[in-house]
């Protein structure tokens, strides 16, 4: 654990420190540049563009909580259960569907820039997060909901007070797998100019420079790595309050 | 006083409870037993509006329960279920606190009603009422599930298979602490089992359940010495009925004037017991005793063996 926790800080100072002073670590990359090509990306600020990419990845998870959340809520009352099917069928699309074919169908509709990635992101991150919450409703302890009824609770304060708080756990895996997942995946948001970490790693194959490639490819990595790892500890403390 | 009245509930065209009617007593426990699939848990859930009956209705002290919504019915109406069923990510207090809290209860008022719950059920509140239900073991969170349905003082106290979850001994002092309780504070008890011996043991009254028909419902006397069908007959069990006869009556009850050096019997002891310790001595009659130690009378073989035949 006292290892885990050594090594997650290296890894926070590490990416903090290439993305304030990149120019530091220019001798590290120059052996992978050819004819005298620039060792570290140089055509924006590189601490600017993580900070784009993170912020579309987390508006991007947050839609997609709200929508999954929310249908899986809907479908697990009886009222909504016939709905069940045609929401997994939607949700199953945004999966499937690859992002890239979403760019394609979507710049035309709302241009360049942001808006094509996120409803990309948005889409790919809706499944796990929906079948998350879908399994974690439907899982409650039977007892303890009929407990919650026979005290005298109404549908939504049974919801609020205790279906919602004891499926915590599971919905905030569903966010962490989406949000990760999509911190890779918005990468190639920069093919439609949207502010990311994909421009360094397209910029790398457009002149050839396996630096920049790799440069782009780390600090996207780094940064899915430590937010998994932010998430899991975020989720065993919730997990701690909720175990039965 | 509870008024049961015809109540039926069709599920898919099979009816699991079938014209049922009973008047329950305030101030007392009634106990309906019988096997799984009886309908004796379906007959308790009617009553506060768990399930919706097909058919008849239900009085809580002459007010038909469909007067008002069905989730603030239930917040007059305690309920206890096997397995507790205490919300896992609530402390003790928290959970005791919930009906209360729904009411909303002052919060000066909901800590003191917890406080002396906790103590009734002998769980020291410094030590407890911040606790989870897992740092809890089974008896304890058993009483957790019953001081959290006692919590906003409800007239009438539901209990589905409340002990079933219990081994024999911690289950023996559950039964003993509800007993004590129901004499505290005056609850009306209904209270389903799948346990004869515990429907005997608790029950003022007990009603005997199959295949969805309150077969007879009666003092537990009666259902031994007048069973209304062969069934209930079975259910209360030929072999032994006549010690269970014995059970339902205690030492005191017996105690004829004298003196004797046979054995001392606790005066609360039942009949059952005390037989059982004068043929374990060997005496033809033994010494009741008063819970402070004075003599109250004896109690002979011969008595009890009496006591043991039907009127």
């Amino acid at each position: 654990m006292r290892f885990a926790t050594v090594l997650r800080a290296l890894a926070l100072a590490l990416l903090l420190s290439f993305l304030i002073a990149p120019q530091r670590f220019a001798p590290l990359f120059a052996p992978l540049t050819q004819y005298g090509a620039p060792p570290i990306y140089d055509q924006g600020n590189l601490l600017s563009l993580a900070l784009a990419h993170l912020v579309t990845v987390c508006v991007a998870a947050a839609a997609s909580t709200v929508v999954a959340v929310g249908l899986g809520i809907l479908v697990t009352r009886p009222a909504g259960r016939q709905f069940l099917p045609l929401s997994r069928t939607l949700v199953n699309v945004g999966q499937t569907f690859p992002p890239v074919a979403v760019l394609a169908v979507t710049v035309p509709l709302v241009g360049f820039g942001e808006k094509p990635t996120l409803i990309a992101l948005f889409a790919y991150g809706l499944l796990p997060i929906f079948e998350n919450t879908i399994v974690a409703l439907q899982t409650a302890p039977p007892a303890v909901l009929e407990a919650a009824s026979g005290m005298g609770m109404s549908g939504l304060q049974k919801l609020v007070s205790v279906e919602l708080p004891l499926a915590m756990p599971l919905i905030l895996e569903g966010i962490r797998l989406s949000l990760v997942i999509n911190v890779g995946t918005a990468t190639i948001g920069s093919t439609v100019a949207a502010k990311g970490l994909g421009e360094v790693i397209i910029a790398g194959l457009l002149s050839n420079n396996t630096a920049f490639i790799l440069q782009g490819g780390l600090v996207t990595g780094l940064m899915a790595v430590l937010l998994y790892d932010a998430l899991v500890a975020l989720e065993r403390r919730v997990t701690r309050t909720v175990q039965a | 006083m509870i008024s049961i009245e015809n109540l039926a509930k069709d599920y898919n065209g099979t009816r699991v409870v079938d014209g049922v009617s009973m008047q329950i007593e305030g101030n007392s426990i009634t106990v309906i037993v019988g096997t799984s699939g009886s309908g004796k848990s379906t007959l308790l859930r009617m009553i506060n509006r768990l399930v919706e009956p097909s058919a008849g209705r239900v009085l809580i002290e002459g007010r038909d329960t469909r007067e008002e919504p069905a989730h603030l019915l239930r917040r007059r109406i305690g309920y206890a279920i096997q397995g507790h069923g205490l919300f896992p990510h609530r402390t003790v207090e928290e959970n005791i606190a919930t009906v209360p809290r729904l009411l909303g209860w002052s919060a000066s008022r909901i800590s003191e009603r917890v406080a002396e719950l906790l103590t009734v059920f002998q769980l020291e509140p410094k030590t407890y009422a911040r606790a989870f239900p897992h740092e809890l073991s089974g008896g304890q969170a058993q009483r957790v599930g019953v001081a959290r349905a006692l919590a906003a003082e409800p007239a009438v106290l539901l209990m589905d298979e409340p002990f079933g979850a219990l081994d024999p001994i911690i289950r023996a002092k559950a039964q003993e602490d509800l007993l004590d309780i129901q004499r505290r504070y005056g609850t009306t008890i209904l209270l389903v089992t799948h346990d004869m011996d515990e429907a005997f043991h608790l029950g003022d009254r007990v009603g005997v359940m199959s295949g969805g028909r309150l077969l007879q419902y009666d003092t537990p006397e009666r259902l031994l010495t007048h069973p209304a069908d062969p069934l209930v007959a079975r259910m209360t069990g030929l072999t032994d009925r006549a010690m269970r006869l014995l059970s339902l009556t205690t030492a005191a009850a017996l105690a004829a004037p004298g003196s004797c050096a046979g054995p001392r019997i606790a005066a609360s002891a039942s009949l059952r017991e005390a037989l059982s310790e004068l043929l374990w001595s060997g005496s033809e009659a033994g010494l009741v005793i008063e819970a402070d130690g004075s003599p109250r009378g004896i109690v002979t073989v011969a008595a009890i063996l009496a006591h043991g035949r039907p009127a």
